[in-house]
């Protein structure tokens, strides 16, 4: 074991992991499950769903300009039924992978700010369950909007599942206001809570600060030059594609009208990269930093942590790197960003294990202690 | 507890709270009636178009245009309150180990929080006001949040120390 590595066991040492069932096990190990789960999700609808619903969008699309050439005003609003569904699929879907995952970093964060709310530990654990039962709803609900759509619903325009989501997402509301109640309630009494994790550091929880940081603030420069360079342009440009589309469409030009529809393909795939692109190469930084607090209950070796800490930070690049370059290289740069998802998923789950064990260990030697 | 960390934590869980709220009211009272009603707006477009009506065509797209402009930075303004509320709460759990003077450390919570809250707000006031002014805000609380993000990396860089009994 090199010196590193026992700096790091004799910070270890006396650093609990929580109570079973307590408020920050489940939080823990709710918000870890939380982001796997959205993360998993969102490989699978990218490799499964984006590009052909992408595809029978632009198809429908095209089919309703032409409609519109021929005069066939009837057959318009078939084709836009087919767009609203196809981008209802892409929308519904979209929103139950990152509310899934931005719950389980909430979570996570909510675990380590535990020991400085002043609730009892009852109430704690009673609002982390109606918390992660919210983070569950709202996605679930979310993702049934497609399928479920009106049907039986009392409202006009809001379906079942748009009111379950509701009502996960005011769940999670209320547990959080909850939780900020007994920050500011342990403010107010200025009461000295020391915990043992927040204070220790180990070498796969520096590597993960530094690294996620590192990502965030390229992720804050990207979306800064993406708004001054390209935010307000392509929204003209779109404005102006779908105004030439309707004018080749009066005019009866169909050279104009594909040439406008292709360019208008091009320019949603250009906006959806960047935006994917900023979106993730943040998430997961910020992910990064959150795991960086939780590594002491990883129970690997000291040489394994920092492994699946490069392995997370490795995917967190190249996902982000190679959704940008999409367009360019096709399939090829899908595959890779694909492959950089599964890092950071494989990280995560490792890291889970890691904490399950851990906890394990622990319960089991408490239950033969007298 | 340090002022910068009582700022960023207290700061960014109200933020957190806010987005929600935001996003909630967003949800249940304005996104189902905005989105039916973008693409009633796309539909009316194409329909005039093959009506051969090109004016009205024309003023269906502009409804659409002005919808869809709200609704994405209604979208924007929800995630990105979120998103910076959550980064707050995590640089507020370490902002211990930022090797700067407490002075310094606090404006820089400050400076955080400030980006933090006025960058969605500006784009959410971009739904009310097309000028130039919120767009303004926007360049100004990105910069604020790049560059206090920026100060922050260099002081976790900067700071060699042992590590601290934290307070909290």
């Amino acid at each position: 074991m090199t010196s590193g590595n026992r700096m790091d066991q004799t910070l270890l040492v006396g650093i609990e992991p929580p109570a079973r069932l307590s408020a920050r096990r489940l939080l823990l190990l709710g918000g870890i499950a939380l982001i796997v789960a959205g993360m998993i999700f969102g490989d699978l609808f990218a490799v499964f769903v984006l590009h052909q619903n992408a595809s029978r969008v632009g198809s429908n699309l095209a089919a309703a300009s032409q409609a519109a050439l021929q005069g066939e005003a009837s057959s318009v609003a078939a084709y836009f039924t087919n767009v609203g569904s196809f981008l209802e699929n892409r929308g519904t879907k979209v929103d139950a992978h990152v509310h899934m995952a931005e719950f389980g970093y909430l979570a996570l964060l909510l675990a380590v700010l535990i020991p400085w709310i002043a609730l009892s530990e009852k109430s704690k654990r009673a609002i982390a369950w109606v918390f992660l039962v919210g983070s569950a709803l709202l996605p679930v609900g979310v993702f049934l909007i497609h399928y479920v759509g009106l049907a039986r619903s009392p409202l006009e325009s809001i379906g079942w599942a748009s009111i379950f989501a509701d009502a996960g997402g005011v769940a999670v509301l209320l547990s959080t206001l909850v939780y900020l109640f007994g920050l500011w309630k342990h403010f107010q009494s200025r009461r000295v809570a020391v915990d043992a994790l927040s204070n220790a550091r180990t070498t796969a929880g520096k590597l993960l600060l530094a690294g996620g940081l590192v990502l965030v603030l390229l992720g804050f420069a990207h979306g800064a030059y993406y708004a001054a360079s390209d935010l307000y342009r392509q929204e003209a440009q779109d404005n102006l594609l779908l105004s030439n589309i309707l004018h080749a469409s009066v005019s009866a030009d169909k050279p104009g009208l594909d040439l406008a529809l292709a360019d208008y393909g091009q320019l949603q795939g250009d906006k959806a990269v960047k935006i994917a692109a900023h979106a993730h190469i943040i998430e997961f930084g910020l992910l990064a930093m959150i795991l960086s607090f939780f590594q002491p209950y990883v129970r690997f070796s000291e040489k394994w942590k920092r492994r699946w800490a490069w392995v997370l930070l490795a995917g967190s690049v190249i996902l982000p790197v190679c959704v940008l370059f999409e367009l360019r290289f096709g399939l090829l740069a899908g595959g890779l960003a694909d492959f950089g998802g599964a890092l950071v998923i494989v990280a995560l789950v490792a890291m889970w294990i890691g904490i399950a064990r851990y906890i394990e260990q622990f319960d089991s030697r408490s239950d033969v202690t007298p | 507890m340090t002022l910068a960390r009582r700022v960023l934590i207290l700061g960014g869980i109200a933020l957190a709270i806010i987005g929600m709220c935001h996003g909630t009211w967003y949800a249940v009272f304005a996104e189902h009636q905005a989105v039916d009603h973008m693409g009633g707006s796309l539909v009316s477009a194409f329909t005039q178009a093959a009506n051969r009506s090109s004016e009205q065509a024309q003023t269906a797209l502009a409804d659409y245009r002005q919808l869809k402009y709200v609704h994405d930075r209604q979208v924007d303004a929800h995630g990105h309150w979120i998103g910076l509320a959550m980064l707050l709460i995590v640089l507020g759990i370490v902002f211990d180990r930022v090797g700067l003077a407490e002075k310094w450390k606090s404006l820089l919570a400050i400076g955080l929080l400030t980006g933090a809250v006025t960058f969605p707000l500006s784009v959410f006031l971009q739904t009310l006001s097309h000028g130039s002014l919120p767009r303004a805000l926007s360049i100004a609380s990105s910069a604020l949040m790049i560059g206090t993000l920026a100060i922050a990396a260099f002081g976790f860089a900067s700071n060699r120390s042992n590590p601290s009994r934290l307070d909290m």
